[in-house]
């Protein structure tokens, strides 16, 4: 596969990172290009949400360096649209669905402006993309798993993000929603986002991402879409059994026998 | 009814619960939105021993209340968010350690002490001009800071981490809230004691984050939920010659349990 040069959103060299008593990540080294669309797999607690946790600035690393958009991830975060692993926070916090969306139109310098129509316009348009719009009066907490995972999706794409960092984002959501949140990302990285997306899903993995890489406390990636011999049965760890777990067939035999 | 009104102290009665209301309403609601019930409690304790030592120094127990508030809101504030472990013990301790700070320096204050205990048990009905402004001055600080920064706030309460991705100003709300929490407290302290202080600023917004999904819609009918226990705890304490705190307390409470009664009824109510 011949590469396109084009322009670095987030760099990281050497990047040694973790917790107060464990290193979770050791020595790893990323480039993400521009208008890339990363699948990342990897074993329970192989540091995934950890690594997206430290190019948003959310974590302090312990060594290395990590530039996004060229700056330190504190400052070059404004253009990541991030959708996190699981609502961690409150699920019986009263809002309504199109306010958790505009949520994404804020940022630390509109802190003293109003929001307009334009960005009222903005959340219409990602709560359609998801589906959502019929459910934009809805409270939150009157959703399902599945929807929430779609408001929250389209919360990320109402920052208008050039890179969108997703983290499991289609655990609880039904097949067909989730090969319709495949296809509209799928579109969103043809119009020009990079994506870079955690997921178990190993066929999706392979029908809609350019590049595949493989953590645990190391990455595997090479930039390249194959999942190597050498991801799989070298000391990485990476889950041979999720292949398993994700091939068509099996996914279809489960499903027969289930009727 | 009129009788009632040209008493002077049943006008600053009145005047305080409208005032009061809309701090409670407003900081309950956030309060509420944030689970930080149990930092206000020991707000609110801690700031007794602030009242304590204001009375043995012979200035004005508001200022000490106030200093005390403050310093136990941020204290606490900063313990809720960078320790790890134990921070309800912590906050537990704190809360002890104001209160007994407060009584032994009303032990050692020689002569008459009844006035220490409306700052545990709350007398709305001897509220006096210099209170009213006060809670005016409070009430203006509030509403401004919440309206400035009402997106913001909304976002940092449901979504912390979302909000700092964006780069909203997280510490530095948080600080402006617990302050306004410190404030709120010594104010709410005046009207229902600092015994009750948690009631008042959190059924109110309680029963309005059970119906409604809105955050503002949920201040306003906070405020005007406070205010109709306020006053109707003011009424029954001055007919029945009951403890204002108390009575406005209980009216509260019954309100709460109505409520909630009433919500698991109509799982689906509408607005
Ligand atoms: N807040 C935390 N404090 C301390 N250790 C943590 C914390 N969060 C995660 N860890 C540890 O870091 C390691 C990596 O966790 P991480 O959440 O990054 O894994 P992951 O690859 O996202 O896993 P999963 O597939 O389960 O989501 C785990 O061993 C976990 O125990
Ligand atoms: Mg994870």
């Amino acid at each position: 596969m011949t590469e396109i040069k084009s322009a670095t959103q987030v760099e990281i060299k050497n990047l040694f990172g973790g917790y107060d008593n464990e290193t979770v990540l050791e020595d790893i080294n990323l480039t993400i290009h521009e208008n890339d669309f990363i699948g990342l797999i990897g074993p329970n607690g192989g540091g995934k949400t950890t690594l997206l946790k430290i190019i948003l600035g959310l974590l302090p690393y312990k060594k290395g360096s990590v530039l996004v958009m060229g700056h330190p991830p504190q400052k070059g975060r404004q253009h990541i649209g991030y959708v996190p692993q699981f609502a961690i926070f409150d699920s019986d916090f009263p809002i309504s669905v199109f306010d958790v969306v505009k949520m994404g139109r804020l940022s630390g310098k509109r802190v003293f402006q109003r929001l307009t129509n334009e960005d009222d316009a903005i959340v219409e348009e990602k709560l359609a993309w998801m589906d959502m719009l019929d459910f934009k009066n809805r409270g939150i907490r009157e959703l399902s798993g599945g929807q929430r995972q779609r408001v929250y999706i389209a919360r990320a794409l109402a920052t208008e993000p050039e890179l969108l960092l997703l983290d499991e984002p289609t655990v609880s959501v039904d097949f067909e929603t989730r090969t319709k949140i495949y296809e509209l990302l799928h579109d969103i990285n043809r119009q020009g986002v990079t994506i870079l997306m955690v997921s178990h899903d190993l066929n999706v993995i392979s029908s809609y991402v350019k590049t595949i890489g493989c953590l645990n406390r190391n990455l595997h990636y090479h930039g390249k879409k194959e999942i190597t011999e050498e991801m799989l049965k070298s000391g990485y760890n990476c889950p041979v059994e999720l292949i398993a777990h994700g091939l068509p067939h099996r996914v279809l035999a489960e499903h027969q026998e289930g009727r | 009814m009129t009788e009632l009104l040209s008493y002077g102290f049943m006008q600053n009665a009145l005047m305080a619960a409208v005032l009061v209301s809309l701090a409670s309403g407003i900081i309950g609601t956030l309060v509420v939105l944030k689970r930080m019930v149990f930092i206000s409690g020991g707000v609110a304790h801690t700031a007794y021993g602030g009242v304590g030592l204001a009375f043995y120094l012979g200035v004005n127990p508001i200022f000490g209340a106030v200093a005390f508030s403050l310093t136990a809101s941020f204290l606490m504030g900063y313990v809720q968010r960078k320790t790890r472990q134990r921070q309800d013990t912590l906050i537990g301790v704190m809360w002890a350690i104001g209160m007994a700070i407060g009584i032994i320096f009303a032990d050692l204050t020689p002569g008459y002490k009844a006035d220490l205990m409306s700052y545990l048990f709350g007398s709305i009905l001897a509220v006096t001009n210099t209170d009213l402004l006060l809670m005016l001055a409070v009430d203006i600080l509030v509403i401004s800071l919440v309206a400035l920064f009402y997106k913001e706030l909304q976002a940092t309460a449901f979504d912390e981490t979302f909000a700092r991705v964006r780069n909203l100003p997280v510490d530095l709300l948080y600080v402006i809230l617990v302050a306004m929490i410190g404030l709120s407290v010594v104010m709410l302290m005046r009207v229902v004691g600092l015994i009750m202080i948690i009631a008042l600023l959190t059924v109110p917004a309680a029963i309005g984050a059970m119906y409604l999904k809105n955050m503002k819609h949920i201040m306003w009918l906070a405020t005007g939920l406070s205010l109709i226990f306020t006053v109707g705890g003011l009424l029954i304490s001055y007919y029945f010659n009951l403890s204002s705190g108390a009575t406005i307390i209980l009216v509260s409470g019954a309100f709460y349990l109505g409520a909630l009664a009433l919500h698991r009824f109509c799982q689906r109510c509408p607005e």
